[in-house]
């Protein structure tokens, strides 16, 4: 009791540079925690995807089409259960900043491939009536107060136009890792317009989405549709939900290695400050320390008094550093920024790393002046005074 | 026989000296001094004579180049550092020229500090703690930080914290010499009455000729060397 009052007392006394280096292990804490969550948030989407669910799409890359006939011969391989397809539609909301992703889908079994939706049966029955009908995330429809029977003016970059689309159904997530911020319509909608505009971009379809019989087989089915189209006009790659979206991440992955390191460093650089704030403090007490060593005091005592006072404000700055994340990163959340990500949740492993990083923060900016002040000689440590 | 048994400070040839830019600086050459038992000792000389360095091998803060130092029969120059730390806390009072109070700790807090390092229990050490205090004139000051007191009250304080582990030897380097003549009185009036009316050994470094009066006994260090002082009386 007496040993940590003293410890407590001994971390407000210089006021203004404890409050400074705790100011700094809040940032730094926080920061880590955020960047960590970001890096978390950014594999989320890809974890929660569904390993029964394979992608087929052009070979060359994703912004080129395919024939939509392709799907009745992609249904045609064994071992595939159900096709449906979208296409992306990249329309612009009032003002280009509101971004949310738009696919045109076919109505007629697309949700039905995607049980982590979850439908009013009868406003999906609706949806699947009206041609302009449209249908969006709880997330996505809670960010822009819409209800349903709303109409929402898109207009088209991709497939020009002013797009109106009437919502007919609102659907939540499964759990908190279902992604509910997506915008979809018919594709029949928007291929009528092409046929009778612009012809030759018709019948094109972005991507097939494909149900199998045994997801012990992916691999095999995968290799028999790209097989189906080798040497034709397009050619096809087919690959799992998961790993079709880890692609994406993957095309990410400096930007991923980037905020781990700079979270690190941010862990380094608190390190020097705190390191820096206790040699100061050390410093100053020697006279102190060569005290209590007269009195009989052991150099572990002084040791353990210099190690727990960096502890305590590592452990004080990272505290509040965790229970500001929390609130921080829900803004995030809530922010257009955020709705990139399906989850911006704070692990509980962020959390741990945050207390071991203050810890080692703690431990390392002690080391040497606990080292130093446990071995002064009395007498020097006495000269110090006056 | 009785002369050897009353001999609590027993020093023989002490020599000490520092290494300054890589220089030996004999600071004490063959020290030789008696101090009794119940004696009040007052070391005087100039400045850089080697005084403190003296009292702090005596107190076993430092450690000699050679000779002998025997405290109560037992030569503390063969000690380890952790049994001369309990050596210390069993046996030596300090006293500093500047306190050297805990500045976070009250009055309560600083003088119970030493008495952590005994295992009396917490009712115990509150009772000693208050009763030396009052025995200081400082029972009404027991919640005051260092900042809060005088620095007449400050050594008292400090007083009190060398004596509350009752131990065999004051040691005192200057202790009135941050402090006005009337708190100086009082210091000094308090360390007369522990060695008069207590028996407590007390060794005192001073520049002050009127603090010297209090002792009983003057030691004179010139140059390293102690000067009108028999071995032992
Ligand atoms: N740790 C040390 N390192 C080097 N030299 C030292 C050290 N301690 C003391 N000295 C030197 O030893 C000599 C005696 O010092 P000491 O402090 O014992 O003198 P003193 O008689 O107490 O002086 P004062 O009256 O000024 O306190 C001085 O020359 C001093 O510079
Ligand atoms: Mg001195």
């Amino acid at each position: 009791m007496y040993f940590i009052k003293l410890i407590f007392k001994n971390v407000f006394r210089a006021k203004l540079r404890s409050s400074l280096t705790i100011v700094g292990l809040v940032i730094a804490v926080l920061a880590f925690g955020l960047l960590q969550t970001v890096v978390d948030a950014w594999f989320a989407g890809a974890n929660a995807a569904s390993a029964a669910r394979m992608v087929t799409r052009n070979a060359i890359s994703l912004v080129f089409p395919m024939p939509v006939y392709y799907r009745d011969r992609i249904k045609a391989v064994p071992g595939v259960k159900a096709v449906s397809h979208s296409q992306w539609f990249g329309g612009i909301y009032i003002e280009p900043k509101n971004f949310f992703p738009q696919f045109a889908v076919d109505a007629d079994n697309f949700f039905e491939m995607y049980p982590e939706f979850i439908f009013k049966p009868e406003e999906l029955l609706a949806f699947k009536r009206d041609r302009q009908g449209a249908v969006v995330g709880r997330k996505l429809a809670e960010q822009y107060g819409w209800k349903v029977g709303d109409v929402v003016p898109i207009r088209g970059t991709i497939f020009p136009g002013n797009w109106q689309f009437t919502i007919r159904a609102i659907f939540d997530g499964k759990d908190e890792t279902t992604v509910t911020r997506q915008f979809y319509f018919q594709w029949n909608y928007i291929n009528e317009f092409l046929l009778k505009r612009f012809p030759r971009r018709a019948d094109q379809i972005g991507v097939f989405t494909i149900e199998v019989t045994d997801p012990g087989r992916v691999a095999d089915i995968a290799r028999a549709i790209d097989a189906e189209f080798k040497n034709s006009l397009a050619e096809t790659l087919t690959e799992t939900e998961k790993s079709f979206q880890l692609g994406f991440v993957a095309q990410s992955e400096a930007i991923v290695v980037a905020i781990r390191v700079v979270s690190f460093v941010v862990i380094i650089i608190i390190m020097a400050v705190v390191a820096n704030t206790m040699a100061m403090t050390a410093r100053e007490r020697l006279a102190e320390y060569a005290t209590l060593k007269a009195l009989g005091f052991s150099p572990g005592f002084v040791a353990a008094l210099v190690f727990g006072e960096a502890m305590m404000l590592a452990l004080i700055g990272a505290g509040i550093g965790i229970l500001l994340t929390f609130p921080v990163a829900q803004g995030f959340a809530a922010s257009p920024a955020g709705a990139a990500f399906a989850t911006f949740n704070v692990s509980a492993s962020t959390v741990w790393l945050q207390v071991a990083s203050a810890v080692l923060v703690g431990v390392v900016a002690a080391l040497i002046p606990a080292f130093r002040s446990a071995n002064i000689r009395i007498v020097d440590g006495l000269r110090h005074v006056g | 026989m009785t002369e050897a048994a009353n001999t609590l400070v027993e020093i023989r040839h002490l020599a000490k000296g520092y290494t300054r830019g890589g220089q030996a600086v004999p600071v004490l050459e063959n020290i030789t001094l008696d101090i009794a038992r119940g004696e009040f000792i007052c070391l005087m000389g100039p400045s850089g004579s080697g005084k403190s360095t003296l009292l702090n091998l005596i107190a076993g803060i430092d450690k000699p180049d050679s000779g002998m130092l025997k405290v109560d029969g037992e030569d503390i120059t063969r000690l380890s550092e952790g049994e001369l730390a309990d050596w210390r806390a069993s046996n030596i009072g300090f006293i500093f020229q500047f306190y050297n109070l805990m500045p976070v700790l009250n009055a309560f807090e600083n003088v119970e500090l030493p008495l952590l390092l005994t295992n009396l229990s917490k009712a115990e050490r509150r009772q000693r703690v208050e009763l030396t205090l009052a025995l200081v004139g400082l029972g009404d000051r027991m919640e005051h930080y260092p900042n809060e007191l005088s620095g007449g009250q400050q050594q008292r304080v400090a007083i009190a914290r060398a004596i509350v582990t009752d131990p065999t030897i004051l040691v005192c380097d200057e202790p009135t010499g941050d402090l006005d003549k009337q708190s100086a009185n009082d210091v000094l009036a308090i360390l007369r009455q522990l060695n008069g009316e207590m028996g407590k050994t007390i060794i005192m470094v001073t520049h002050d000729a009127h603090a010297a009066e209090a002792a009983r006994r003057l030691v004179h260090l010139d140059k390293g060397e102690l000067i009108g002082a028999p071995a032992a009386d």
